[in-house]
């Protein structure tokens, strides 16, 4: 009886938290199909805005930078995510630790207008004394998001360092495997569904940076987040409608199909580690 | 020699097999360890550390039309090293009621965020947390999408909804319970919506991590000794939830202080948030030594509550990995 209260309270705070969270983005897609040029009066239905997106160059080249940008920087954060997630959980206490664990914690929360007019100082300063880098550009930004997707790849590296089993490393140790064989062989393999899931978090967080972008790009670099803003800072536009509208499709089907990897993971982990028990 | 004489009870073989394989971290490692270490430690130093250095550097410089648009600290004539340290941009921001103002508008904007964000969360992360296994997922799931959706795409969302012939404002004209459109868009309201929006997804998630973990032992032990459910939902689950709570509070109030794109999209152009005065002051006004003051202003409001939550994740941490 009261457990049946329970669930039906639970039942009406969800239906109302994920109507909260989804009618916006449902009228949004929705508006993406109006004919008309006011985003807000319903003409009918058309798909002219998405033509008019695809055949827009400079949305074209903004997406394949951000898209590039993504790509180096969720893998050289994820290299350097992992390195500092063994640091953090296997290397026990070394001195500089908590400088180290703070440096880590601090992007992640700190607001970006602050993390991204430090970096452009140094890249300026750099520029200054070295002549390098002599422009901003694509690698400041690269430098810039590294630092930041690294800080949320260490989170969830050294979490599942830290939870799993690690009589296995020590097994391997024992019979002889060099740690970085042990890492190789061993620790990797078990990790790796974390590892895939910090990188797509990694790829998610820079395709989408604005702030510390708009703070490290240089002029000839324009990412689809700053050609996002500087245009819906203008008003309403069905365009970026359609653009939006596709981000949301993408980002729900890599989401899903992340999802259902990572739990047919996690059943085949279980279902194994019952064998060997 | 030694070690053959342990090795002959199985339990202290396997003791010692596992301090064999610390040890041969330890042996091994010294010099691996410090190379796996020094690469993320390096970049941080170099990309994070230290440009805040050149941030405090540049808050006690002078505006001048060069490029770049600062005076330099140390100059140099003859023999003599001169340092000039101006704190003129620090009293300057402390005697202008427009900053003041700003630093205050945005606490006080990231509180109501926080505490708005929290009173929705709270049922959200519980109800999931509580739900069969089964369905867990897909719900954690769905409440998360949005969150790996493009953040300026969700702020995007609302600019349709809240303008003055959005949606929202016909919705009321049509049901009559307004005679002319309500001014929704660029107010106080629609920057304070917009946020609690774009930032309830921080959060549900480290809310519902905390309750999935708890105990419900704990709560049938609160009922069977005659808890009522709002009883046992106050003095076992809220004091047990603690850490979710302030992990979630933090992780929200923390980055909406220094909020830019919300404000600047769906905000008042009079009254201004301080991470919009920031970049104003960087790319409008082109005063970068102000616009370092004011970053280091706020890095001092906000380095206690991030030391803070720092030091409780650590300690939960360290907590894990002694077990």
């Amino acid at each position: 009886m009261q457990e049946k209260d329970i669930s039906g309270f639970g039942r009406l705070v969800l239906t109302l938290g994920l109507a909260f969270l989804y009618v916006p983005i449902l009228i949004l897609i929705v508006y993406s199909f109006n004919s008309s040029k006011l985003v807000s009066v319903w003409a009918e239905f058309s798909t002219s805005w998405y033509r008019v997106l695809f055949n827009d160059s400079d949305v074209i080249a903004a997406f394949g930078l951000s898209v590039r940008i993504a790509l180096l920087a969720s893998l050289m954060s994820v290299v350097l995510g992992t390195l500092a997630g063994m640091a953090l959980a296997r290397f026990g206490r070394f001195r500089g630790k908590s400088l180290f664990a703070g440096m880590l914690t601090a992007p992640m929360v700190m607001p970006e207008v602050i993390t991204g007019l430090s970096m452009l100082l140094l890249f300026i300063q750099l520029k200054d004394w070295f002549g390098f880098p002599a422009e901003r550009g694509m690698l400041t930004i690269w430098i810039g998001h590294v630092t930041l997707c690294m800080a949320y790849v260490t989170v969830v590296i050294r979490s599942r360092l830290l939870e799993m089993d690690r009589s296995v490393e020590e097994a391997a140790m024992d019979l002889g495997a060099k740690p970085v064989k042990t890492f190789f062989l061993i620790t990797l393999p078990i990790i790796a569904p974390a590892i895939a899931s910090s990188f797509l978090l990694a790829f998610t967080l820079s395709i989408d940076d604005l702030v510390i972008t708009a703070f490290l790009s240089g002029p000839g670099a324009t990412t689809l987040p700053q050609l996002i803003f500087s245009r819906v800072r203008l008003g309403l536009n069905p365009e970026i409608n359609a653009l939006a509208s596709i981000t949301v499709l993408v980002v729900t089907v890599l989401v899903i199909s992340a999802n259902r990897l990572m739990a047919r993971a996690e059943r085949r982990r279980s279902r194994l580690a019952q064998l060997a028990a | 020699m030694n070690s053959r004489l342990l090795t002959q009870h199985p339990a202290a073989n396997l003791a010692t097999a596992r301090g064999r394989a610390r040890l041969a971290w330890r042996r091994w490692l010294p010099r691996g360890q410090a190379l796996v270490t020094a690469m993320p430690y390096g970049w941080l130093l170099l990309f994070f550390l230290v440009p805040f250095l050149f941030v405090l550097g540049i808050s006690f410089s002078e505006v001048e039309v060069a490029s770049p648009p600062y005076r330099a600290l140390l100059s140099r004539s003859e023999d003599v090293l001169n340092v000039a340290l101006n704190l003129g941009n620090y009293r300057y921001l402390f005697g202008d009621a427009l900053y003041l103002d700003a630093y205050l508008g945005s606490l006080q904007m990231a509180s109501i965020t926080t505490l708005i964000c929290l009173l929705l969360g709270y049922p959200i992360a519980y109800t999931i947390a509580r739900a069969p296994l089964t369905k867990r997922n897909t719900l954690l799931m769905l409440v998360m999408l949005p969150f790996w959706t493009s953040f300026l795409v969700r702020v995007y969302a609302w600019m349709g909804i809240l303008d003055n012939e959005g949606l929202l404002n016909k919705l009321l004209l049509q049901l009559g319970l307004i005679d002319t459109p309500l001014q929704l868009m660029h107010t106080q309201l629609s920057v304070q919506i917009v946020m609690v929006y774009a930032y309830l997804p921080f959060m549900i998630l480290p809310l519902f991590s905390n309750l999935a973990k708890l105990d419900g032992r704990l709560l049938e032990a609160a009922e069977d000794l005659g808890c009522r459910p709002w009883q046992a939902f106050l003095r076992v689950t809220l004091p047990l939830s603690r850490n979710g709570i302030v992990a979630g509070a933090m992780l929200v109030f923390i980055p909406a202080v220094g909020e830019f794109v919300i404000p600047e999209l769906v905000g008042t152009p009079e009254s201004l948030m301080i991470g919009k005065v920031l970049w104003m002051e960087f790319f409008d006004n082109n005063n970068w030594p102000m616009a370092g003051a004011v970053t280091i202003v706020m890095v001092a409001l906000l380095i206690i509550p991030i030391t803070y939550l720092h030091k409780r994740e650590e300690k939960q941490l360290a907590q894990a990995e002694q077990r």
